[in-house]
């Protein structure tokens, strides 16, 4: 692409507004998934006892349901991100390469 | 398969056994060998026959360079979600999961989870502007506005020696396990794997290796649901009723053992809580690192985000191989608590000193048998084989990219080669590395391998990710940060497994406790090696082409978010 064409489009306002919601949203899911993660091995590597816990008279853990928990919330957050991918933020791109006449 | 049905497919089995290739998983360790099994072998002659018949209705549409690497682009988003799970549901990990399952319970789970983790950034960050920016290979986006030949040269060396370890340990992995299930020789196995891969590849390129790895994909799932979903009936769909059968017989087998009554009850709920898999926190946060970041940067994973038509395919790929990844995981789970309880008590699974029969890693194996009877286990195996076969076959895939794609195309020819040159040179690339595969695969049969998958993974994590991440993400990056750094991480991670205890010690045999780096992944120190390498020397460089690869920034930014420009869908 030849820059002067960059130019034009990272000039658009729609352009600027994709880039800063998009790699902001990224960004702060990213953060969150991290979170989630490292603090679920966190306590594992601090402390396990939490979760091996019993919930109730039975040998069900905290554990089963928190484990199970993050493999559901890791497929939720980014079917989550796809979504408004695929509509908001490509909605503002079509608009976006139309601008830009080619 | 009575009477002349039997008949008709023993000889097909036959005619098939010197051409058929059989595939294994990552670090299965050593292996027994097995009475041989015709119903797994005809089952996997079935499968055989398939994706043969695919691979020359694919032959038929390779004609391009194009079509080699990326299958013209012309794969679905649900398609390509459901060949990157294949790529990454290995038989190393539907059997060793479930093995460790099995064996501790929960640690298996913490386990899965590691490799999950990595999608959901690989989505945020990564996939759109890979797709918008790469072609073929994930050296294509990482040299966009760099000199083409440093960066080129280091993600080549990047994707072969990740491919390297992965082979190697999926070749010793197809040979083991083929002694197990189907009772043949290993080098038979090995040479079998080889040579289909081969064939796949070499005539059906991208498209008979993606369909390849989503026809096991599917059966893989199919297989594993069924298995969980006898299990879960057995118990009247009561998870809490089979963790509590898993509870009881861990118990009686630790009282069994001489232990107290109280003893044995710790011991017995130990498998619903974690327990020695994570020992330190630095080991837990680098290996963690490692799987998470490690799968943004393995090459036979990444060139499958240019095979989709557009970005918007891409993000569907990545979210149903998450999905799809996720259920597997919770399915090993459950496959592994059945197993504590259909297969540790039945005497029919158990070799005189009460261990399975055939290792610890035929926990599914057994199960299957356990839950469907020989020919669900003739089933699952041929999945086990055809899963290795698949996932080979991508590595593979990748491999011959890097070097017709990026070193002689790019850096030989400057960019000059014509695509029929190009695929030939694809072609002899994926002979070369066959034949190194099968000869590597024989010669590492006794060694301890186990380091080798994780190994892939942290080089993947400390070169070609932080490579891959700051040439995409930021603007002062120069080709000669990206280049020395991207060595940095590599070299690094290389060095410190090596001085690790489970090379230093397991693998060559130095007394305990003389490694000198004590930590289960290098991961955390040499990916920050790659990335402060990264970082350093692209502030230093001051160079005529540093101003060149800054200036470059903007046009290629644009790219990436917009697409504007990218690659077409399709080369037809």
């Amino acid at each position: 692409m030849e820059n002067d064409m960059a130019a034009k489009i990272a000039a658009n306002p729609k352009y600027q507004k994709l880039v800063a919601t998009r790699s902001s949203f990224g960004w702060i899911l990213t953060l969150i998934m991290m979170v989630v993660y490292y603090g679920y091995i966190a306590i594992i590597a601090f402390n396990k006892d939490v979760l091996a816990a019993r919930l109730g008279e039975g040998v069900m853990t905290v554990g089963i349901p928190v484990g199970l928990g993050v493999i559901f919330f890791t497929i939720l957050i980014t079917g989550f991100y796809v979504r408004r991918a695929n509509s908001e933020f490509d909605q503002l791109t079509r608009e976006i390469v139309e601008e830009s006449g080619k | 398969m009575i009477g002349s049905n039997a008949k008709l497919l023993g000889g097909l089995a036959l005619a098939l056994l010197s051409s058929v290739a059989l595939a294994a998983g990552g670090d299965l360790g050593q292996a027994e060998k097995q009475a041989t099994n015709w119903t797994a072998i005809m089952m996997f002659g079935v499968f055989v026959l398939g994706t043969l018949y695919i691979t020359k209705w694919a032959a038929s549409k390779t004609k391009s360079a194009a079509d080699f690497y990326t299958a013209g682009g012309g794969i679905t988003g649900f398609q390509n979600g459901l060949a990157i799970a294949g790529d990454y549901m290995s038989a190393a990990s539907f059997l060793g999961i479930s093995a460790a399952v099995m064996a501790s319970g929960y640690d298996g789970l913490i386990y899965s989870i590691g490799f999950l983790v990595g999608w959901p950034v690989i989505t945020f960050l990564m996939a759109e502007r890979l797709r918008n920016l790469g072609k073929f290979t994930f050296a294509d986006v990482a040299a966009y506005r760099f000199q083409q030949t440093p960066i080129r040269a280091f993600a080549a060396s990047g994707t072969l020696v990740v491919v390297a370890f992965y082979l190697i340990a999926q070749m010793v992995g197809a040979g083991q396990l083929i002694k197990l299930l189907f009772g043949l020789e290993y080098w038979m196995a090995v040479v079998i794997v080889g040579a289909l891969m081969m064939i796949y590849v070499l005539f059906g390129g991208m498209t008979a290796t993606t369909w390849v790895q989503i026809i096991k994909a599917c059966l893989l799932l199919a297989g594993a649901s069924f298995m969980a979903f006898m299990v879960l009936l057995n118990y009247g769909f009561s998870p809490e009723a089979m963790f509590a059968d898993a509870v009881r017989i861990k118990t009686e087998v630790a009282t069994a053992g001489g232990k107290t009554a109280v003893e044995a009850s710790t011991i017995g709920q130990a498998i619903m809580g974690p327990g020695s898999f994570i020992k330190d926190p630095i080991s837990a946060i680098s290996f963690g690192m490692a799987l998470m970041f490690g799968t943004a940067g393995l090459p036979h994973v990444l060139m499958r985000f240019f095979t989709v038509p557009d970005a918007k395919e891409a993000r569907k790929s990545v979210f149903w191989a998450t999905t799809w990844i996720g259920y597997f995981y919770i399915l090993t789970f459950i496959i592994g608590f059945g197993a504590i309880v259909l297969v540790s008590t039945n005497p029919g699974f158990l070799d005189a000193k009460g261990g399975l029969i055939g290792g610890s890693n035929m926990a599914a194996i057994h199960l299957a048998n356990a839950v469907g009877g020989n020919v669900f286990l003739g089933f699952i195996s041929a999945v086990a084989f055809a899963t290795i076969l698949a996932v080979v076959a991508g590595l593979t895939l990748s491999g011959a990219s890097a070097v017709s794609h990026d070193l002689y195309s790019t850096v030989f020819k400057k960019g000059n080669a014509d695509s029929a040159a190009e695929l030939r040179v694809s072609r002899i690339t994926t002979l070369v590395l066959g034949v190194v595969a099968v000869v590597l695969g024989i010669a590492f049969e006794k060694q301890n391998i186990a380091f080798m998958v994780s190994l892939a993974f942290a080089i993947a994590a400390s070169a070609n990710f932080p490579v891959l991440f700051m040439s995409v993400l930021w603007k002062d990056c120069t080709t000669r940060g990206a280049t020395i750094g991207g060595f940095l991480g590599l070299i690094t991670a290389v060095v410190l497994t090596i001085v690790s205890p489970s090379v230093w010690e397991a693998t060559l045999g130095n007394p305990k406790g003389s490694a000198l780096f004590p930590y289960a992944s290098p991961a955390l120190f040499s990916m920050a090696a790659g990335f402060i390498g990264i970082w350093l020397f692209s502030i230093l460089d001051n160079s005529a082409r540093a101003k060149e690869d800054r200036a470059g920034y903007m046009a290629q930014k644009v790219r990436s978010e917009t697409g504007i420009g990218a690659a077409s869908a399709s080369s037809h």
